[in-house]
C-alpha cells in the first residue's frame, strides 16, 4: 500500500495574531508557522497504517516561501516518512483549488493506494482540499474520518464517521481514494528537533511542478476584522472567595445547584 | 617502584616489564595472573555502544568503588544510583529502554566524588540523545520538548507574553529593541521568571534592586527564548542548538558590557555551552553581578528571619559559585543565616534538572519521594522548627518545587520560599508601620 500524505503550514496560535495594514490579512512580522494539526493527524494515521501492514508514506507539501516547508517536510521524514516531495512554488499559502489543482497533477506522478489529508485547515476553514482532489482525480472521497482499517487483500478500506448524537457511520471505499482526516488514533508523535536538524542537512526533499494552476476559487478576502467582544458575559473578578460566592450565587439563580449549595 | 622503568602492555593492561618488589625479582609473565583479566562471559556490546557515543566514553572506567552511593540524591529514595548503573551496562543493558535513564538530574554529586571521572552530565544527555532519536522519551517530557520547540518556553506560552510581568513591576524595563542604544547590562530574566506566577515576583523584585542601584540595563523581551540547557541534558541537543541560534543571533544583534541571567542553568549554557556554538561574552548570574554592590544597597528595614540557603547544582557543584549568593543573604539586615547539613558542593540537588523538572510523574513512579520534599524536610530541620523559616534561592526552578513540596510534606506554615532577590528587595523598602 502507498500511502501520501498532503500536508500544510498555518500560522502559529502562540502568537497573538494581528491584522495587517490594508486589513485583509494577517500581519506577518510576529508570525511563525506549524504544520496544520490535521494534516498531521493525517501523517499518524499512515505511519500507523503502514506499520501495521507495510507500504510506504509520501508527504506532499507545496512549495511556499513564507513558513519553512523544507521543515515542514524534514520533520514528516523524523516522523517516519519514506519520502518528501515539495510541489510548485508560491509566495504564500494559494486558495483550496489552486493547491488541489497542484496535489492533483503532482499526484499523476507520484503512486498512491490512499491520499490522506487533513480535513480541514485553521487558516481559511475551507476544507476543499480532499474533496478537489479527488475530484479531479476521479477517485472516491470521505471527509471527517475518524478510523481507517485497510481491508485484506488492500483492495479497500473501512473509515468511520461521527455524526451528532454519538451516531457512528461506517464506509467502505474503493481504492485509490482520498480521505479527509478528523482525528488519529493516537497523539502525532513527537518528531526530535536533533533528527529533524540532521534530514534537513541530509534527506532529499525532491520537487515536482504544479502542473497548470486552475482557475482558483475566485473569492477575495474584502476586510478582515477581530470580532468585537459582546456584553452578555458577565466578567467575575475579585480574590477567589469572592469569585466563588459569585459562582454559587449564579449556579444558585439559575437552579442548577440547590438553595443548600452555599 | 619507580614509574620510569620499561613498560608493556599486556591483555589490554600496562605493567612493567621488570618488576622488583622488596628485593625480591617478580618479572615474568608466571608472576602475572594465570588467564585473561578482560570479563569475556558478559555481553560486551552495551558498554561499547555507550562508549562509543560522544560524551559517553568515561561509562566505561567505573570500577565499583561505590563513592557516588552516598551522595547520589535519586539513590535516597529509591533503587537508582550510577554505580549500578554502570553495572547495569556491564550486563548488557543499554539503557534506551531502562526507566533509570530518565532519573539523573545531572546534579554532579557524583562526578564530583568520583576518582575515576565517570561523568554522568556527559554520559546521560549522550544516552539519552539516542532514546530521543528512536521516539522513546515519556511523553510529558515530550510535550514540554514541543513547546520549546514552538514557542521557546517550556510552558508554550507565546514569546509576547514573556514581558507581561513587567506591568507590576512599578518601575521602567527598558527593552533593548526599542532603546535603541547600547547597555551595560543586558539581562535574560529566563523561563520561570518570565511566565510562572511565583518566578515573576523575582523579576520584578530584580528589576526594582537594578533599578535602584542605577544600573544601565535592558532584556531582549520578547526575542528571548528558553536557553535550551535543560532540555540538551535531557537529550534533545538539536532543540537545544536551535534555542541556542535563536539567542544567539539576538545577543549579537545588540551592544551590551555584561550579561546576567537568573537562572543557574542559562548560566551555565551561555557560559559553557554557547561559545562552541559562537557566543562567548562576560556572562554573570545576578548573585554574582550583585555582589559587590552590597554596599551600595540602600536597605530600609530589617526583615528578621532565620534563613537558610539551598545552593542551585548549576550555580554551586557545577560552576563553582558558593559565596556571592551567602555574601547577599548576610548583607540583608535581620538575616540569620544557617546551614543545612547538605551544603555548597555537596549541596541536595531539587529534582529539576536535567530534564527533572518536567518529569515529575515519571519520577514519581520510580522514587519514594520527591528530592524537593526531602530537601524541604532538611530545610525546615534546619530553621523551620519556629514556624519563621525561609527557604531561599537562586534559580527560577526552586520557588514552585520548593512551595510544592512545602505544602506536601505538611510543613505549610512553617517554611517559605523566597529568591534571595525577593528578600533584597523586601529589606528595600521602608519598614512596615
Amino acid at each position: 500500500m502507498d500511502y501520501v500524505v498532503l500536508l500544510k503550514q498555518v500560522p502559529d496560535l502562540a502568537e497573538e495574531l494581528e491584522i495587517d495594514a490594508d486589513g485583509t490579512g494577517l500581519d506577518r512580522e510576529w508570525m511563525s508557522f506549524v504544520a496544520s494539526e490535521w494534516d498531521e493527524y493525517a501523517l499518524e494515521e499512515a505511519l500507523h497504517l503502514r506499520d501495521a501492514s507495510g507500504g510506504t508514506v509520501t508527504c506532499l507539501a507545496l512549495g511556499v516561501e513564507a513558513g519553512a516547508v523544507d521543515e515542514l517536510l524534514a520533520t514528516g521524514l523524523a516522523r517516519g516518512a519514506d519520502r518528501v516531495v515539495k510541489v510548485g512554488s508560491y509566495e504564500q499559502n494559494p486558495d483550496s483549488h489552486t493547491a488541489a489543482a497542484a496535489f492533483a497533477s503532482a499526484l499523476g506522478s507520484v503512486k498512491h493506494d490512499l491520499v490522506l489529508t487533513g480535513v480541514q485547515a485553521i487558516d481559511d476553514l475551507d476544507g476543499q482540499v480532499g474533496p478537489l482532489v479527488a475530484t479531479l482525480l476521479g477517485h472516491p472521497h470521505v471527509s471527517v474520518v475518524t478510523h481507517i482499517a485497510v481491508a485484506a487483500g488492500g483492495s479497500s478500506v473501512t473509515v468511520h464517521q461521527e455524526y451528532a448524537g454519538g451516531v457512528v457511520g461506517e464506509f467502505e471505499v474503493d481504492l485509490p481514494a482520498v480521505l479527509g482526516v478528523q482525528t488519529s488514533r493516537e497523539a502525532p508523535r513527537y518528531a526530535p528537533v536533533s533528527r529533524v536538524r540532521q534530514l534537513m542537512k541530509t534527506a532529499t526533499i525532491e520537487s515536482l511542478e504544479a502542473g497548470t494552476p486552475g482557475t482558483g476559487s475566485g473569492l477575495t478576502i474584502e476586510s478582515m476584522s477581530v470580532p468585537e467582544s459582546g456584553t452578555t458575559a458577565e466578567m467575575i473578578t475579585g480574590n477567589p472567595g469572592a469569585i466563588a460566592e459569585r459562582i454559587a450565587a449564579i449556579l444558585a439563580e439559575r437552579g442548577i445547584t440547590g438553595g443548600g449549595a452555599r | 617502584m619507580s614509574r620510569d622503568l620499561p613498560i608493556l602492555k599486556v591483555d589490554q593492561i600496562h605493567e612493567l616489564e621488570h618488576a622488583v618488589v622488596d628485593g625480591v625479582d617478580i618479572s615474568g609473565h608466571w608472576n602475572r595472573m594465570f588467564s585473561d583479566r578482560s570479563t569475556t562471559a558478559l555481553p560486551t556490546e552495551a558498554m561499547d555502544w555507550i562508549t562509543s557515543l560522544d560524551g559517553g566514553e568515561s561509562m566505561r572506567d567505573c570500577y565499583q568503588c561505590g563513592k557516588c552511593v552516598p551522595v547520589c540524591p535519586v539513590q535516597h529514595v529509591g533503587d537508582y544510583g550510577p554505580r549500578k548503573l554502570n553495572a547495569k551496562v556491564v550486563r548488557g543493558n543499554d539503557l534506551i529502554d531502562d526507566p533509570d535513564l530518565w532519573l539523573c538530574t545531572t546534579c554532579g554529586n557524583c562526578y564530583r566524588v568520583c576518582p575515576k571521572e565517570v561523568n554522568p552530565l556527559r554520559i546521560m544527555p549522550a544516552i539519552r540523545e539516542q532514546a530521543v532519536l528512536q521516539g522513546k522519551v515519556p511523553d510529558e517530557l515530550s510535550d514540554v520538548f514541543r513547546n520549546l520547540q514552538k514557542s521557546g518556553n517550556p510552558m508554550g506560552e507565546s514569546p509576547r507574553k514573556r514581558i507581561d510581568w513587567i506591568a507590576e513591576a512599578g518601575v521602567d524595563v527598558p527593552i533593548i529593541s526599542q532603546i535603541g542604544r547600547a547597555v551595560d547590562v543586558l539581562w535574560y530574566v529566563s523561563d520561570y521568571t518570565s511566565y510562572h506566577p511565583r518566578g515573576k515576583d523575582a523579576a520584578r523584585a530584580m528589576a526594582r534592586v537594578m533599578t535602584a542601584l542605577g544600573i544601565d540595563f535592558a532584556i531582549l523581551g520578547p526575542e528571548e527564548r528558553s536557553d535550551g540547557d535543560s532540555a540538551r541534558l535531557a537529550g534533545e541537543s538539536g532543540l537545544f542548538e536551535l534555542l541556542a541560534e535563536q539567542n544567539i543571533k539576538a545577543f549579537q544583534k545588540y551592544e551590551f558590557k555584561q550579561l546576567v541571567v537568573m537562572d543557574p542553568h542559562a548560566f551555565n549554557a551561555f557560559k559553557n555551552e554557547y561559545p562552541r556554538l559562537g557566543w562567548e561574552g562576560e556572562v554573570l548570574h545576578y548573585t554574582q553581578f550583585l555582589a559587590p554592590f552590597v554596599d551600595k544597597i540602600d536597605f530600609q528595614s530589617s526583615v528578621d528571619l532565620d534563613v537558610t540557603y539551598h545552593d542551585p547544582c548549576y550555580l554551586g557543584r557545577n560552576n563553582g559559585e558558593y559565596d556571592a549568593p551567602r555574601k547577599l543573604l548576610e548583607a540583608i539586615p535581620g538575616v540569620r543565616l544557617a546551614e543545612m547539613p547538605h551544603t555548597k558542593a555537596n549541596g541536595y540537588c531539587c529534582g529539576g534538572g536535567g530534564g527533572g523538572m518536567w518529569l515529575d510523574g515519571f519520577v514519581a513512579e520510580h522514587v519514594s519521594e520527591r528530592l524537593s520534599e526531602r530537601r524541604v524536610r532538611e530545610a525546615v530541620a534546619t530553621v523551620g522548627m519556629d514556624g519563621s523559616g525561609v527557604l531561599s534561592v537562586a534559580c527560577p526552578y526552586e520557588p514552585s518545587r520548593f512551595e510544592d513540596a512545602v505544602k506536601s510534606t505538611g510543613n505549610d506554615g512553617r517554611l517559605v520560599v523566597r529568591d534571595i532577590i525577593e528578600l533584597i528587595d523586601q529589606a528595600m523598602q521602608p519598614p512596615a508601620a
